[in-house]
């Protein structure tokens, strides 16, 4: 039996994250890795690409780790879990390490899942490894400074999207990475939030139940790129979902599912306005922007409930 | 039992692949590598191997695996060439600094660009001072033994480093000659089981790989790395009197021909080295004593033990198959070595460098006789009159090409200036007017 994902239940254990590390107050990083290895019974290992969660847990001589965990470098965590994987089997089959049902994670930020990364990734997928990789997208490069990525939205100012008199911020919507997973044909692909825990752990428990590769891509706030409070983090994700500007939903094994409805879907300016990187947009000259962000954003929607066969069928994730 | 085969060079290789019988093997197939992971893919295919083999999607994440694989705990390898080799680099660094051993072949190919497929071996001296130990093949036995050793040595407790086995590119790899493959067995028991340190995969005592490093203990990482790689040049002897123990054939940092009572030395890397032994012998019948010295480990550079073999000879002449490019003359890397550490051991004589080869041309026994000839004569001179050649280029082989790059870029293939530098009596070959 798996262990109930209760609070009473959850707080007995031990984080496989110890406190200490150095990431910001009010990442959102730290809590999802924290909820995604609580979520697993099993033994883990953990690869993480280049990023902020990676420099901030591990400042040599110190480690924030409890489980086996390896960086490697920034574009090749897929693949670097990928030869671990590969070993793990190779050894179990000779005989020459126990079956212990290892779960293999990596984790990576957007630029190093997204862009830099993506090769690495795709590859891995197209093989069938048994792994699930986390990208905890906080849609920018915030570990050198704030700057534009695959997963920037459109819009957003960043040291290398700045606004200025010319410019409304990144002039691209964002690449639908979800999108791209799927189309690989892997078993378990999904989005989550940090704010919607139960729902993120149950995600978890599937990709890593899933016989071959599986994709979290989990919004995480980041104060510094996004502008906001460190005490705004839960908010911010709670609005990011409620204004449908990051659905959460899976996809097992083609077939799309919604896991969430909002009751009533906010216009995205509500999530928009708790940004310092979107307040440029909040003027006359710019307003044009914001409406071309709701609009990316209802396409994306309406697809979405026609992916997942319209609303009333999508069968929210039931938590135990 | 020890089986005789006609076999090129990949083949060779393969087939030490197949006894070694690697628990991963991620690979990427690049000419003019190629037959080794066909082979290799082939063995899994048929059931001759317990290997599991990934076939990545690029050579960066044929090292990116095989760090990850062996930082798991199990025996690694892959093989490349060139771009390969190049796309590779940042985590050639990275599979070094955390000290994996794996073993990976380097099929010899120049690198881009222009694009090109045949032997030079820039490729692996780009990749010379990632901290993995080097060891050049002249022919097909060689790298198949040379592959063979770099396990041992890779997984020695002493060493725990990363080992590139390299061999020229279609020149030795697609080359068929006669090769001696030991009994499965027997190499079997001479590279023993595999012993992980810290494996990824003892999932009850976590190690954490690859933090991030300061200043406050990056220093001291890069020391222990060289303290593997000094004590790799002991252990590489070792195993190498070991190998001929048991196989016949032994090996040590380098080879010397005729070397012993040598007035003019030749230094070469991999299969030129069997042109030259033709021309030392030519030459000794004429009366020139001339003698060679055939690196076998180029990393760790035995500096001291090569100025000790070469102790008594007037002149050097040392033959690199790449550039330095912007180093002192642009000369070859070898030649720096070399000239460096004559310096440090007190060889003062004149050494002289003959850059040869690039992008797979051919070097003719006459060549290699005129750079013997001319480095003899600086010996007797006491004096070099020219520190750099280029054998065997069209243009100034002083590396002055200029106008002769001009005209190949405009398609003129008379290469006017050349005529002129022919009837100085530079010697050009190559020369089609």
């Amino acid at each position: 039996m798996p262990t109930p994902l209760s609070i009473r239940e959850l707080a007995q254990r031990e984080d496989r994250l110890a406190p200490g590390h150095r990431l910001c107050a009010g990442c959102a990083a730290p809590m999802i890795v924290r909820l995604v290895l609580n979520a697993i019974d099993e033994p883990v290992v953990v690869v993480n690409a280049t990023g902020c969660l990676e420099v901030s847990t591990t400042i040599y001589p110190y480690t924030s780790w409890r489980v086996p965990w390896m960086h490697n470098a920034f574009e090749n965590a897929a693949a670097t879990v990928a030869g671990i994987e590969s070993m793990y089997r190779s050894l179990v089959r000779q005989g020459k390490l126990p079956e212990r049902n290892i779960k293999f994670i990596a984790f990576g930020g957007d630029g190093g899942t997204y862009d830099i990364g993506l090769q690495a990734l795709s590859g891995a997928f197209e093989r069938g490894h048994k792994f699930l990789y986390i990208c905890y997208d906080n849609e920018g490069y915030m570990n050198t400074g704030i700057q534009r990525s695959g997963a920037t939205p459109y819009g957003a100012n960043t040291t290398t999207s700045p606004a200025g008199k010319v410019s409304f911020g990144k002039a691209q919507p964002r690449k639908d990475l979800t999108a791209i997973a799927v189309a690989h044909g892997i078993p378990y692909v999904a989005q989550a939030s940090p704010h919607r825990w139960k729902d993120l752990m149950m995600k978890v428990r599937k990709g890593v139940a899933a016989d071959g590769p599986a994709f979290l891509n989990v919004l995480s706030s980041c104060n510094r790129g996004w502008r906001q409070e460190p005490s705004e983090t839960i908010e911010t994700s709670r609005l990011a979902v409620e204004t449908c500007y990051w659905p959460l939903f899976e996809v097992e094994h083609g077939d799309w599912k919604l896991n969430y409805i909002p009751k009533q879907k906010l216009p995205v300016e509500e999530w928009l306005k708790t940004q310092g990187r979107f307040k440029h947009l909040f003027t006359p000259e710019n307003r044009h922007v914001i409406d071309e962000i709701q609009a990316e954003v209802d396409r994306r929607w309406e697809r979405l409930l026609r992916l997942a066969e319209e609303a009333p069928r999508a069968t929210p994730v039931k938590a135990g | 039992m020890t089986r005789v085969m006609a076999l090129d060079g990949n083949s060779a290789v393969a087939q030490a692949m197949r006894q070694i019988n690697p628990d991963v093997v991620a690979a990427y197939p690049i000419t003019p590598q190629t037959s080794i992971v066909q082979d290799f893919a082939q063995f899994v295919a048929d059931g001759l191997v317990d290997s599991e083999f990934i076939a990545v999607e690029s050579e960066h994440s044929a090292m990116s695996a095989c760090i990850g694989a062996a930082a798991a705990g199990g025996r690694t390898m892959t093989a490349t060439s060139s771009q390969g080799l190049a796309l590779m680099w940042e985590v050639v660094y990275i599979a070094a600094s955390l000290r994996l051993p794996m073993v990976m072949p380097v099929v010899n190919r120049a690198l881009s660009g222009p694009i090109n497929i045949h032997c030079d071996h820039s490729d692996s001296m780009g990749a010379r001072d990632a901290g993995w130990i080097q060891l050049f093949s002249e022919n097909a036995q060689e790298a198949y033994d040379n592959t063979i050793q770099a396990v041992r040595i890779a997984e020695h407790m002493d060493v725990r480093l990363p080992v590139m086995v390299m061999q020229d590119g279609f020149i030795t790899s697609h080359a068929v000659e006669r090769v001696e493959i030991y009994d499965d067995e027997a190499v079997r028991e001479f590279i023993g089981p595999y012993k992980p340190l810290y494996p990824l995969l003892d999932v009850d005592h976590p190690v954490t790989y690859g933090p991030l490093d300061f200043y406050d203990y990056y220093f001291e990482h890069k020391r222990q790395q060289v303290e593997a790689l000094r004590h790799a040049k002991g252990v590489i002897e070792e195993v190498g009197r070991e190998f001929g123990q048991k196989f016949g054939r032994r090996y040590g940092l380098f080879e010397t021909y005729r070397l012993a009572d040598a007035e003019v030395a030749l230094v070469v890397l991999a299969s030129t080295a069997g042109t030259a032994r033709v021309v030392v012998d030519k030459l000794r019948a004429e009366g020139i004593r001339a003698g060679l010295l055939k690196p076998r480990v180029f990393r760790p550079f035995p500096a001291e033990e090569i100025i000790a073999a070469l102790n008594g000879v007037h002149a050097v002449a040392v033959m690199d198959r790449s550039i330095a490019f912007g180093a002192m003359h642009n000369g070859g890397p070898l030649w720096l070595e070399i000239l460096a550490a004559a310096k440090l051991y007190r060889l003062d004589v004149p050494i002289v460098n003959y850059v040869f080869g690039l992008g797979g041309r051919d070097v003719t026994p006459e060549q290699i006789e005129r750079a013997v000839r001319e480095t003899w004569k600086a010996g007797m001179l006491g004096k070099a009159e020219r520190i750099v050649t280029y054998l065997g280029v069209r243009g100034d082989e002083n590396g002055r090409a200029e106008m002769e790059n001009r005209a190949v870029a405009l398609g003129d293939f008379r290469l006017g200036p050349l005529a002129a530098d022919a009837s100085a009596g530079n010697g050009h070959e190559l020369v089609e007017a």
